[in-house]
């Protein structure tokens, strides 16, 4: 690998008005690189999902964006509760997300299984009562 | 024929310039840059929007259009007037008796956009209607917003719907109509456009969505409103009957206009330069949900917001709505129109990558590496003090080679103060011998003519460098 930037984000719990700002940021500079606008949108929907996941789940977290000539690696990881089921968490309209939560349209039970779905490898890292990393790639 | 893609009708009137950061603060696109003490509008990045001619204090910013006296150019003129025109007058309870008026200034016919517009929202229900499954759609009307989105928003292009804006189908018609009632040839025709806005201008010359358009001139609402006045006679009986347009066609005016047509319940209206970004940022990051169709428009307050126009907007939109207050809803049919071939657009949007940082991915990832480091030396204050409306913008002009980092002045005195650090070593401030060979105090000395140059030189324009220059070198001799 010859050349690869990286972009951190701190991803602050609790304030939904703010979440997606990081993956705006990332979409942005993508785009300044000159991707094809698929490979953009699939990282800017995983990410966007992640970060959500961290503001609803986890009280806020850390996204790591490394940017390679082979593909985009988004490193997510928090302190939160943790996963206790990943099959159940990956099921299409699973949630466990508090209902005033939902009642700003979020909490779909969508989150991870589109994080799977737009992303070429993704990888769960997950402790309970310590926390989650979640690693994803798309392939250039 | 193959017209500049990124004709633009805002421009510096330089002599008005005064090298402020206005501008390229207000600049919704980052396409302005002020270097050696004038503004620079950059062509790809520009979009026509026309919000720095609102904010220059100092009238630098202008629009180009073409001058009334374009009508003589031609055996037979069509006016077509936008229905923002209507707006600026007070008390019009008739739109007769403004399209009387253009007649008697010199028109031998009009032709109102506001007509074509209601064709347009018929071929945009239909349209709609048949690609319900491919929902939301983003309205075409507004030439500034087909241009934000072909710069930035690729993903969103496909959205666009593929109608002809309301006065190029107005010029299509006006055209065909007038060929038909005279009998002359379509160049001795000429179809003039009544706009209340720059980017109007721009699209006639260069238009998307179609090879070329039908609108020969395009003069400005400002110029045409005083000169009416006189001929506006509000008395029935002496008005020929002309205007045949409905409440959705003049309506189109206003922001919510356009969806005022669509008869439509799940949209989004969005005016305003600022505004439209945030909602083309979000329906890209796919955070609308439930759209049929998103209406945006450029200006605020919609087409009466438009910098070619006299009255305030809102006052305009209320006007608006006053004058169609016992119009007819539609009055306008497409089947009524065999002259219109087609009301679609010819020609596919294509992206313009114009913010891509170098020429292929590797290059541009290499780019933003530099980017990112010079971003981290700047102060991150976003001063414009560089002509560069932030300190990111300043390090992507670095890496591009239109700036460098002694543009920003935060670097410059880090460097001064270097530099003066090294001259106290030479003058033997720290102790050292200060025995100077003539070598060195030949390199002092010219050090210090450039570091007094490069001071006296930051910020000024070059007509002015010349002038100092010249003192200078009297003072010298």
């Amino acid at each position: 690998m010859s050349e690869a930037l990286t972009f951190n984000y701190k991803i602050d719990g609790d304030d939904f008005t703010r979440a997606g700002e990081a993956s705006s940021s990332v979409k942005n500079k993508l785009k300044q690189l000159g991707l094809d606008s698929d490979i953009i949108r699939k990282v800017a929907i995983a990410m966007y999902e992640g970060e959500i996941n961290m503001v609803i789940h986890a009280d806020g977290g850390s996204i790591t964006v490394t940017v390679s000539d082979s593909d985009i690696t988004m490193v997510l990881a928090d302190h939160g509760p943790g996963i206790p089921d990943i099959e159940k968490a990956m099921q299409e309209g699973y949630s466990t997300a508090r209902p005033e939560v939902r009642s700003l349209g979020f909490g779909a039970g969508m989150g991870l299984p589109n994080m799977k779905k737009y992303t070429d490898e993704m990888h769960i890292d997950t402790v309970i009562g310590q926390g989650t990393t979640i690693t994803m790639k798309v392939h250039i | 024929m193959n017209t500049y893609k990124f004709m633009r009708s805002v421009r510096l009137r330089e002599s008005a310039c005064q090298g402020c950061i206005n501008c390229i603060k207000y600049c919704p696109t980052q396409a302005i840059r002020v270097h050696n003490g004038k503004a620079h509008i950059i062509d790809k990045f520009c979009i026509d929007c026309g919000r720095c001619i609102r904010y220059c204090p100092h009238h630098a910013k202008i629009a180009v259009y073409d001058p009334l006296s374009v009508i003589n150019n031609f055996k037979y003129t069509v006016a077509l007037p936008a229905p923002s025109l209507y707006a600026q007058y007070n008390n019009l309870n008739n739109v007769d008796i403004v399209l009387n008026a253009l007649l008697k200034l010199g028109f031998d016919d009009v032709y109102e956009v506001s007509a074509a517009a209601e064709l347009v929202s018929e071929a945009s229900r239909e349209y709609i209607k048949k690609h319900a499954d491919e929902v939301p759609f983003i309205s075409s009307a507004c030439p500034s917003v087909i241009r934000l989105i072909r710069v930035k928003f690729p993903s969103l292009i496909s959205r666009l719907l593929p109608i002809k804006a309301p006065v190029e189908v107005a010029a299509e018609i006006a055209r065909a109509r007038a060929m038909q009632k005279t009998g002359l040839k379509p160049e001795e025709i000429g179809i003039i456009f009544i706009s209340p806005c720059p980017s109007k201008v721009s699209y006639a010359k260069a238009p998307l969505g179609i090879e070329k358009s039908n609108i020969d001139n395009v003069v400005a609402i400002k110029d045409v409103y005083p000169l009416l006045l006189p001929h506006m006679k509000h008395d029935d009986s002496q008005l020929k009957p002309i205007s045949c347009s409905g409440r959705i066609g003049i309506g189109w005016s206003n922001a919510g206009g356009e969806v005022g047509g669509l008869l439509v319940d799940n949209y989004l209206a969005a005016d305003g330069i600022v505004n439209i970004l945030r909602v083309l940022e979000e329906l890209e990051d796919e955070k609308l949900h439930g759209l049929t169709f998103v209406e945006l428009s450029a200006c605020n307050g919609g087409c009466v917001g438009g910098t070619l126009t006299v009255e305030n907007a809102y006052i305009a939109a209320t006007k608006t709505k006053r004058l169609v207050k016992y119009q007819p809803v539609s009055r306008n049919h497409l089947a009524d129109n065999p002259e219109l071939k087609n009301i679609y657009w010819a020609d596919n949007v294509e992206y313009e990558p114009v913010f891509r940082l170098g020429n292929t991915f590797k290059e541009s990832l290499q780019m933003m590496g530099t980017v990112e480091e010079l971003t981290a030396r700047f102060p991150g204050l976003d001063c414009g003090s560089c002509g560069a409306p932030t300190c990111q913008t300043l390090a992507e002009d670095i890496v591009r080679g239109d700036a460098t980092p002694n543009d920003c002045i935060y670097v410059l005195r880090s460097n001064i103060a270097d530099l003066s650090k090294k001259i106290g070593q030479l003058a033997g401030d720290d102790g050292t011998d200060p025995e100077l060979s003539d070598e060195d105090r030949h390199l002092l000395h010219q050090y210090i003519c450039e570091l007094t140059a490069e001071l006296a030189s930051f910020g000024v324009p070059e007509s002015q460098r010349q002038h100092d220059r010249d003192q200078n070198s009297e003072l010298d001799t």
